[in-house]
């Protein structure tokens, strides 16, 4: 065989005793770690900052008197790319109009957050609820009643 | 009647019970200083800093379901982890863990036995452990527990011999078997890690090795054989190969201190403390090097015994007869 054909994988491989300086720096090496303070952040107790931008749960705004802030004029539902916003307005005789039915399919969005950019009441909000976990596929299907308040299905270990 | 039976009974209960009780705090231990190594926590939900963590860990054991492959040799599978766990517990019998102490006006010894041939003693039942890895891994009817076994046997086989010829020095300059008289022979101060850095350096890595710990771990290789010897094991006969495992992780623990670091012997404190202080630091440094070094591959790992390890055991014994020859 010529010589050019051998291929050296390695050209600095370690030579016979070689290793003892490496493996006494390593030594050294896991020795400053142990001392040095543990990274962890223990989950359902502490929890990592988000930025205030952070893009999670949806949440549906109050108004002072407890009434919706949403007019259901349907912006959201249609600037929706994944089309997870159902909304079905419900105007009675002289009153505001607002929403009968507001459906937001979790599993669907994909929390670009573009309905609460578009809204013109500030009606939708996205929260910094992250883990929100569910056995079934109906639980994440969210209705007025559970978008009024998130806050519940933030998890707590 | 009391010296016979009473008194050697209470103590059993007592060492073997606090020995276990030891050995399973042990996996903690491993757990968190490992965890701290690697700038984790380790256990920390079950009881303070994880504290109450082996004993979750045993109830969960026994409560899992037990499954015995088809393929295996049933008789030999099921008693595998019985001369593991046998063999490494009976080890505990002939450590000296302290000095004689004068309880009721008797004089009480704190080890089991005092065989006139402790050394030896500890080194065949230490290899008769390995029988428990071998069986197990053979009858499993699974190819991975079977190199798993095979590996052992070769581990026990090769590492044994330096291990040995490194006690040989040891017995030399204490001229006993006896682990009580080694620990006497150092109680100048003089301990015989000063006398013997060879001895001691070659019995620690073989120690090690034998073990069959990292870097070392050849028979439960994780990334090549899957666990290996006990890959088909569950519930509390894995339970009982573990718990053999961290038993000869501390009774090798205690070797290294009775044969080289003054046994029991220090200042101001009661041998007992000194004892578990110094077996504790040789375990911290066990996992020391488990968190820093990467598995050996396995033609090195037989390479670095019968090129290396063997010689320098040998050329240690040789010389330490040459200087106690000369020194008359």
């Amino acid at each position: 065989m010529e010589k050019s054909e051998i291929i050296n994988v390695s050209k600095d491989r370690a030579e016979k005793g070689h290793y003892v300086k490496p493996i006494l720096i390593g030594l050294g090496f896991t020795l400053k770690n142990f001392f040095s303070k543990p990274i962890t952040l223990q989950y359902p107790d502490q929890k990592t900052k988000r930025s205030e931008r952070w893009r999670g749960l949806h949440r549906l705004n109050v108004n002072e008197n407890g009434e919706l802030k949403c007019v259901a004029c349907g912006l959201c539902a249609a600037i929706c790319p994944s089309q997870a916003i159902t909304v079905i307005p419900y105007e009675a005789e002289g009153q505001t109009r607002c929403p009968e039915k507001f459906v937001i399919d979790e599993l669907r969005c994909i929390f670009c957050g573009f309905c609460q950019e578009v809204c013109p009441k500030e009606a939708i909000r996205l929260t910094q609820i992250y883990d929100y976990v569910a056995y079934n596929r109906e639980s994440c299907i969210f209705d007025i009643q559970k978008l009024k308040n998130p806050d519940q299905f933030e998890f707590k270990g | 009647m009391i010296d016979y039976l009473i008194i050697p009974v209470i103590k059993l209960i007592v060492i073997f019970g606090v020995c276990l009780f030891f050995i399973a705090y042990t996996t903690w231990l491993e757990r968190k200083v490992l965890g701290h190594f690697q700038l984790r926590l380790g256990p920390m939900r079950v009881g303070y800093h994880g504290l109450l963590q082996p004993i979750a860990d045993g109830i969960k054991n026994f409560f899992k379901e037990e499954v015995i492959p088809e393929n295996a040799d049933k008789a030999v599978f099921l008693l595998a982890p019985i001369i593991s766990i046998s063999a490494a517990i009976i080890l505990l019998a002939v450590i000296p863990f302290g000095k004689p102490i004068t309880l009721f006006g008797k004089q009480i010894t704190l080890y089991l036995a005092n065989p006139s041939i402790g050394v030896l003693f500890i080194l065949g039942f230490a290899t008769l452990g390995a029988y428990g890895t071998i069986l197990g891994g053979w009858s499993s009817g699974n190819k991975y527990g079977y190199m798993g076994g095979l590996r052992a046997s070769a581990m026990i086989i090769s590492y044994e011999l330096s291990m040995a010829f490194s006690v040989i020095a040891i017995i030399m300059l204490s001229g006993s078997f006896s682990l009580v008289d080694m620990v006497n022979a150092q109680q100048n101060g003089i301990w015989n890690i000063i006398r013997q850095p060879v001895a001691f350096f070659v019995f620690f890595i073989s120690g090690i090795a034998e073990l069959n710990r990292i870097p070392f771990d050849m028979p439960e290789a994780e990334s090549e054989l899957c666990c290996g010897y006990n890959v088909e094991y569950s519930s509390m006969k894995f339970a009982l190969f573990f718990l053999a495992e961290y038993t000869h992780l501390f009774v090798f623990a205690s070797l290294v201190t009775t044969l080289f670091l003054g046994g029991w012997q220090g200042p101001a404190l009661p041998g007992v403390v000194w004892f578990f202080i110094k077996t504790f630091a040789v375990i911290f440094i066990c996992i020391w090097i488990r968190a820093t070094i990467p598995r050996l591959r396995y033609d090195k790992v037989m390479k670095l015994e019968w090129k290396f390890m063997l010689p320098v055991a040998i050329a240690n014994v040789i010389a330490t007869g040459a200087v106690m020859a000369l020194l008359g």
